[in-house]
């Protein structure tokens, strides 16, 4: 079993759910990252998403497109990032999630990016413009070496796209929580419950809820629908304001 | 050279390229809009609506203009002019973006969006739009909005909204992250008119199909006027659009063609947009094809004097049509482009687009050791009233 699995399933035995903080990587500087992996792990984090700086992050709000601005103008690349993991990986043994745009691991070349991804240390990949159908070279290089490949659903999704998906993803899959783009304004209806438990119910594996949780009492009503959630703008808003993410972080655990 | 496949594959890949690379989120949009242009294509109600609106909205068939004192000047082929420039609102776009309101319509959204470059595409999808009566947003950096001022203004009377984009290049590939965006956050009751032979399946199928009625017109006008069909043709490539809609119905034919991109400042300076002479495989907004990147797979920032071949990629076809050789790729810099643009105007009393005016550049290098009896069309894409403020500016010229 992957290690984030074995999370979810520890975690599921507790009666809890996962708490997944996103940060990019180089935002404002990868000593920066650091520092906040260890904050984020002692304040109650279970995994933690790494974002890879890209020239074009369509599937990001302002939040997260000036922190890929803020770490691209510090040099940092996915290459960069691998070695930081092997680094940082004498410290913690988090599981950690890159969350990177497909065209710089195309251009890494697909193998050579899975095997030192996995060399170094990384658990899981979530690429947001990649679905499975063009994935099948990238499942099949993942699942031989272990790799995990977490794959999106929204709330548009069909009952086709979900069978497709759960099939492609390990890990877990990640649920977008809202028709937009990162950093956008949670909406809880009925219609986020009714999708999410269609989709445990195809799926049968760990879901996780993102895109527009900012506070505990969203965190804690996204969590009693899901398996675990994913708080990524709110934090990096945080990092861009230069305040502390800690306390915050650990607010949202304790609602979960 | 290669035979032709029927291309694209039900999942929109021409060979390697093409394909759909987007977010989770727009895959039933896509999957709705593939649905929706296969059933509309062979509808007969639709298709005679279409076709009443190009022929008295649009004004086509263009005409193919024999242009003699260029010809003259050139001492080689006879270059005949495809007037593009001519159709309503001054560009081939109109041909593609009042066939997407259309179907925007049938398929019941109440919005459209778009991303513009040259100014040229917003404007023709508002007219869209205000056409078949469908709310418009019009997405547009702020480098192009000073540059195609003009444009801007026609796109606000026309009742469309434009709002800048002032992230990365705060060009056309950002305009377009920023129609994504909107589209992702509006799937349900909002259609996104892509300009060009780009992004993910079904546009570069769709956007191709509803501009290759240039060539279709092109080849019975030369066949009439020549009893023979050309030895060359040459358009320019931003996504491909123009160009893919003249080259289409002559595919099965011999003859040259020739894909004109934009070489800025020149290749060795980086400062282009030449996507073949300085680019390499890359998947960037939606689709597979080559890309001006860096190591990292980072997307480079271009350069060309013209805001409509000013982009990063290029339509995943080009690429299949380039690897069988069925089409030649080469370039023409900002200073070619400039000083074509001024020949035609001087020699034949039109004033071609910039984006044109590399086509034109290309006819002025191939023309003169062509033999007397030899023929090329060049497409002449698109007016270039929307430049003139631009040109003088680089000329130094204060209007
Ligand atoms: C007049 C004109 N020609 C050409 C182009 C380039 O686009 P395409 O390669 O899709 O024809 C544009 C784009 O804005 C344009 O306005």
């Amino acid at each position: 079993m992957s290690t984030i699995s074995g999370v979810f399933k520890k975690l599921k035995k507790e009666g809890k759910k996962a708490l997944i903080p996103y940060i990019m990587a180089g935002d404002p500087s990868l000593n920066n990252t650091e520092n906040f992996i260890l904050e984020l792990e002692e304040a109650g984090a279970d995994m933690i998403e790494l974002g890879v700086p890209f020239t074009d992050p369509l599937a990001d709000g302002p939040t997260i497109q000036r922190a890929h601005e803020r770490a691209l103008r510090q040099g940092v690349t996915l290459r960069k990032i691998l070695a930081f993991v092997e680094g940082i990986r004498q410290k913690t043994k988090i599981p950690l999630i890159l969350m990177t745009y497909y065209n710089p691991v195309f251009k890494y070349g697909i193998e050579a990016f899975i095997k030192e991804a996995v060399r170094v240390g990384v658990d899981g990949v979530i690429v947001p413009d990649l679905i499975p159908d063009e994935a099948k070279d990238f499942i099949r290089i993942a699942r031989e070496h272990g790799f995990d490949t977490i794959f999106l659903l929204a709330p548009t999704s069909t009952e086709e796209r979900i069978r497709k998906v759960s099939t492609a993803s390990k890990g877990f899959i990640y649920y977008v929580s809202i028709t937009g783009i990162t950093g956008a304004k949670l909406l809880m209806d009925d219609s986020m419950k009714n999708t999410l438990e269609s989709i445990k119910e195809i799926a049968k594996r760990p879901v996780a809820v993102g895109f527009g949780i900012s506070n505990p009492e969203e965190a804690s009503l996204a969590a009693s629908l899901a398996d675990g959630i994913i708080v990524g703008s709110a934090i990096v808003r945080l990092i861009a304001e230069g305040k502390n993410i800690k306390g915050f972080v650990k607010a949202i655990k304790e609602a979960i | 050279m290669g035979k032709i496949k029927n291309l694209p594959d039900s999942k929109g890949h021409f060979n390697e390229y093409g394909g759909r690379f987007v977010p989770e989120t727009l895959m039933p949009a896509l999957i709705e809009l593939e649905q929706a242009y296969k059933k509309y294509k062979k509808d007969k109600e639709f298709l005679a609506e279409l076709n009443s609106l190009q022929k008295d909205y649009i004004g086509r068939p263009t005409s193919l203009y024999f242009a003699r004192r260029l010809t003259e000047h050139l001492k080689g082929a006879k270059v005949y002019l495809k007037r593009e420039d001519l159709c309503h609102t001054g560009a081939h776009k109109i041909n593609n973006a009042i066939a997407q309101a259309l179907l925007a319509k049938k398929m019941g959204k109440t919005r459209i969006i778009a991303e513009t470059g040259a100014g040229q595409h917003g404007v023709a999808a508002a007219t869209g739009a205000a056409l078949v009566g469908l709310e418009c947003e019009i997405y547009m950096g702020t480098e192009d909005m000073r540059r195609q001022a003009l444009n801007v203004f026609r796109m606000r009377l026309l009742g469309a909204k434009v709002t800048e984009v002032t992230t990365g290049s705060r060009t056309l590939k950002d305009a377009i992250n920023e129609a994504l965006r909107d589209w992702t956050t509006n799937v349900r009751n909002t259609h996104y008119v892509m300009g060009t032979v780009f992004g993910p399946h079904p546009y570069p199928l769709m956007v191709r199909d509803f501009q290759s009625i240039i060539g279709k017109e092109a080849r019975q006008q030369i066949l009439k006027a020549e009893g023979k069909l050309p030895d060359c043709l040459i358009a320019c490539v931003g996504g491909g659009s123009n160009s893919i809609g003249l080259f289409y119905a002559f595919l099965t034919d011999n003859m040259r063609m020739i894909g004109i991109e934009a070489g800025g400042l020149g290749i060795q300076t980086g400062k282009h947009a030449a996507r073949f002479a300085g680019g390499s495989l890359g998947v960037f907004q939606g689709c597979k094809s080559y890309l001006l990147q860096d190591d990292d797979g980072n997307v480079l920032t271009t350069h060309s004097v013209s805001a409509g071949l000013d982009y990063a990629s290029i339509g995943p076809e080009h690429c299949y049509l380039r690897d069988i050789k069925k089409i030649e790729y080469t370039y023409a810099t900002d200073e070619e482009a400039l000083e074509a643009f001024e020949v035609l105007s001087n020699t034949e009393g039109i004033i071609p687009a910039l984006e044109s005016a590399h086509a034109i550049a290309e006819a002025l290098k191939v023309a003169p050791s062509m033999p007397t009896d030899s023929i090329i069309i060049v497409n002449l894409s698109g007016r270039g009233d929307k430049d003139v403020q631009e040109v003088a500016r680089i000329k130094g010229i204060e209007l």
